[in-house]
């Protein structure tokens, strides 16, 4: 009887554990990201030939940036997401706060001519707990019909209010407005950061967009600016590269990018702490940073890889045949004035600019 | 007949012989715990959707255990440090000490991060110290961190860190109202240009009063048509007062952005009729007249319905009576039917104020600069900073903010003569 009971026991947990495993097997992993041409082009490169590859289904969500989700699952202890897109200073912040797993870089493949990961990505895109994938830029961009004589061609045209009349569209967020405003007022791109770290500085940007702040409208999704520049609401507006990009070539709207003064960021997955699938969003995340796949991607949306091995592969636009390397921010003459976005300068001072900021606008 | 009168009073009993009052009370009592058990669903739904997370961002709000927590030797070390000049070895040892173990189970971060908020630039000083002390075996330390980062040569850093050194603290409270501690510990006002939330709180109070005073100027007359056309016609009304009711928020927040923006409908017309000029085209969008525009039209029924219901029970002979006694149509309407309708006021107005102090998606999305209210600061803080506890203290002070007026009205007006129908 004993006997029995425990041999019907061990049989119970066998099922249990294999109906675990081949549960886990069949678990699809959760990508999150931020939606529309991005997570396509992500969908298209990364998703598609993983699923081919390893018969893993992948669940695509969007989310809005951030690590308010993140920070929620993880502080619960319910963790439903396995992989997020996220950008730098988040990656560093919740590698610092503990809300991402670090992860191990040699899990990643090296350069088809054999030189390694680490050496392959540009400097400073892979962090502790993050790996780079796409190199983005914000810009600014103006509707071509609405300057039929002089164009803006500078950072300090946008601030130009005399020159070029007419609204302007920008980002609701210190980031970014305050390095553009001291780039206009005549700071070299690489100087920027030592100035605004002075109370000087920070007043000298504020100055500058005080001067245009009456015919400024503000925007906070990546899908806003487009439309706003398409619908007249404004005649130039900074914006995602990306975005333009798309608005440029898919739908045709006679927007020119200005990529003077651009303040360039990354995108990296991240996985939080406690992620269900693990192992699969790792396995994941060196198929998906690949030399080939981080080539692939740009043939859907215009940001750079950060590998150097895939910028060689990079080819045309698979919707509309366009030649894609002029549009990267990479791209050697869009980066002559460009300046990328200090990570460590906002995760320091993000709270007090951010509240100065909102301050600002209240006003 | 006369002698039964004359015996003493026997209790009553049922058929089986208990006492009527007995058998009585225990069936009210078998009564009242039905009616409990059919509203207990309920309260318990009532304890975790809405009680429960309001009590637990109430706790938030005043509940910082992070410091106390992640630093414990430091700030045990700290508790005898006067604050006038900067300590001595032992407190940085011990800072050393709480450093190089949160190095090792990776919540250095959770602190740095913490104290940013309360000192902006805080964060990678004690990352980057944490890092090179963590290379340390030994004391002393007190040079190697005035060498590593010239903060910790400031009294203000040290008694930013003594100041969250209570499990319980106000800061996040003192910080939504404009004001912190200095290094003496007295409450002083922020600086200038960062004083935000009490402008912020004033803008919200004004614009849900000016939301609510429009409502009830186009909601009475509305219902009042409603209350007392023929049938036919306020079937017709109330269809057109309830078919924008059931359209998604979204949607109508959204249309407005279509009819009001500078190149929208709106615009167009007033330009084609020539009464503005095409450089006169008017901002009616992203700032406080769309958020007050497209909030009054979303919050209308909220008063017409009220509005509606306590009119349609006020008799139209009273109007009727005083005007047979000699009053004019006006004095009659004044005198007689518009204090019958007081209670409907009171309740719409209420109804709209309320849901108008803590609206969040409309001024988000055609508030632009000067339309924004508290609710989308507070969601910035649970969104982007995760400053949550100054996230709670804001929601914090809101609800103390509305449960106050609730107050003032019920001393006002009267709670009992609240009504919606």
């Amino acid at each position: 009887m004993k006997n029995l009971l425990k041999s019907t026991t061990v049989a119970r947990a066998a099922v249990a554990a294999f109906g675990i495993v081949s549960a886990q097997a069949a678990d699809p992993l959760t990508v999150v990201s931020w939606g529309g041409a991005y997570t396509k082009s992500q969908v298209e490169a990364y998703h598609k030939p993983y699923t081919e590859m390893t018969g893993v289904e992948i669940v695509s969500a969007d989310y809005n940036g951030g690590l308010a989700e993140v920070k929620a699952q993880v502080e619960a202890g319910n963790v439903t997401w396995d992989l997020v897109d996220v950008e730098l200073s988040d990656a560093v912040r919740g590698c610092d706060e503990g809300l991402l797993e670090p992860i191990d870089k040699s899990i990643l493949p090296d350069a088809p001519d054999g030189t390694p990961a680490a050496d392959d990505f540009l400097p400073g895109t892979l962090t502790d707990c993050a790996v780079s994938t796409i190199v983005w830029s914000t810009v600014y961009a103006y509707d071509a019909t609405k300057f039929p004589g002089d164009k803006p061609a500078t950072m300090a045209d946008f601030f130009d209010t005399e020159g070029f009349p007419g609204k302007r569209g920008m980002r609701k967020t210190p980031k970014a407005n305050l390095e553009f405003a001291l780039i206009a007022d005549g700071v070299p791109a690489d100087e920027v950061y030592d100035v605004l770290a002075t109370p000087e500085g920070i007043d000298r940007a504020f100055a500058k967009l005080d001067s245009i702040k009456d015919d400024v409208v503000w925007w906070e999704a990546g899908a806003q600016p487009p439309q706003m520049l398409a619908d007249g609401e404004v005649v130039m507006t900074t914006a995602y590269n990306g975005r333009l990009f798309n608005a440029q070539t898919v739908e045709n709207k006679p927007f020119v990018i200005v990529w003077d003064g651009q303040v360039w960021d990354l995108d990296l997955w991240v996985i939080p702490q406690g992620a269900p699938n693990k192992e699969e969003a790792l396995k994941f995340i060196a198929f998906s940073t690949d030399t080939q796949r981080l080539a692939d991607q740009a043939a859907w949306i215009s940001y750079g890889p950060t590998r150097k091995s895939s910028v060689p592969l990079i080819s045309t636009h698979a919707e509309s045949g366009v030649e894609m390397m002029p549009h990267m921010p990479t791209a050697p003459d869009n980066f002559k004035n460009a300046l990328q976005n200090d990570f460590e300068f906002w995760a320091d001072y993000q709270d007090e600019l951010n509240e100065r900021f909102n301050a600002w606008l209240a006003q | 007949m006369a002698e039964s009168t004359l015996q003493p009073p026997v209790a009553l009993t049922t058929a089986d012989g208990q006492p009527l009052k007995t058998s009585l009370a225990r069936v009210e009592r078998r009564a009242r715990i039905r009616a409990f058990a059919l509203v207990v669903p309920l309260l318990i739904f009532l304890c975790i959707t809405f009680l429960f997370p309001i009590g637990q961002m109430l706790f938030r709000s005043i509940h910082d255990p992070l410091v106390v927590d992640l630093l414990p030797n430091t700030i045990a070390a700290l508790k005898d440090w006067d604050g006038t000049d900067i300590p001595g070895e032992p407190v940085f040892a011990a800072l050393a000490e709480d450093m190089k173990k949160g190095r090792e189970d990776r919540s250095i971060g959770k602190v740095a991060t913490r104290l940013n908020f309360e000192q902006s630039g805080v964060r990678s000083v004690i990352t980057r110290t944490a890092r090179r002390v963590a290379k340390l075996e030994e004391g002393p330390y007190k040079e190697a961190f005035l060498d590593a980062n010239k903060a910790w040569g400031e009294v203000e850093t040290w008694a930013t860190i003594k100041r969250l050194g209570n499990r319980f603290n106000t800061v996040q409270y003192l910080a939504s109202v404009d004001r912190r501690f200095d290094t003496e510990g007295n409450v002083v006002m922020q600086p200038e240009d960062r004083q935000i939330y009490v402008p912020i709180f004033g803008r919200t109070l004004w614009m849900s009063l000016l939301v609510t005073a429009c409502c009830l100027l186009l909601g009475f007359p509305i219902s009042y048509m409603l209350a007392t056309q023929p049938l036919r016609i306020s079937n017709l009304l109330m269809i057109m007062v309830l078919l924008p009711f059931w359209t998604s928020l979204l949607v109508r927040t959204t249309s407005w952005i279509v009819i009001l923006q500078s190149e929208g409908v709106l615009n167009d017309i007033l330009v084609w009729t020539g009464i503005v000029g095409e450089d006169g085209r008017v901002q009616l969008i992203y700032n406080q007249t769309g958020t007050v525009i497209a909030m009054t039209q979303i919050l209308l029924p909220f008063m017409v319905l009220p509005l509606y219901s306590v009119m349609k029970t006020i008799s139209p002979s009273y109007m009727r009576a005083a005007q047979s006694l000699g009053a004019p149509r006006f004095q009659a309407f004044w005198k007689v039917y518009a204090p019958n309708t007081l209670p409907g006021v009171g309740a719409g107005s209420l109804l709209v104020f309320i849901l108008a102090i803590g609206y969040y998606i409309t001024p988000a999305l055609v508030g632009g600069r000067t339309g924004q209210m508290i609710s989308n600061f507070i969601a910035h803080h649970m969104q982007s900073s995760l400053n949550w506890g100054l996230a709670a203290a804001l929601g914090g002070i809101l609800l103390i903010g509305v449960l106050l007026l609730y107050w003032l009205y019920n001393k006002l007006v009267g709670v009992e003569r609240l009504s919606l129908g």
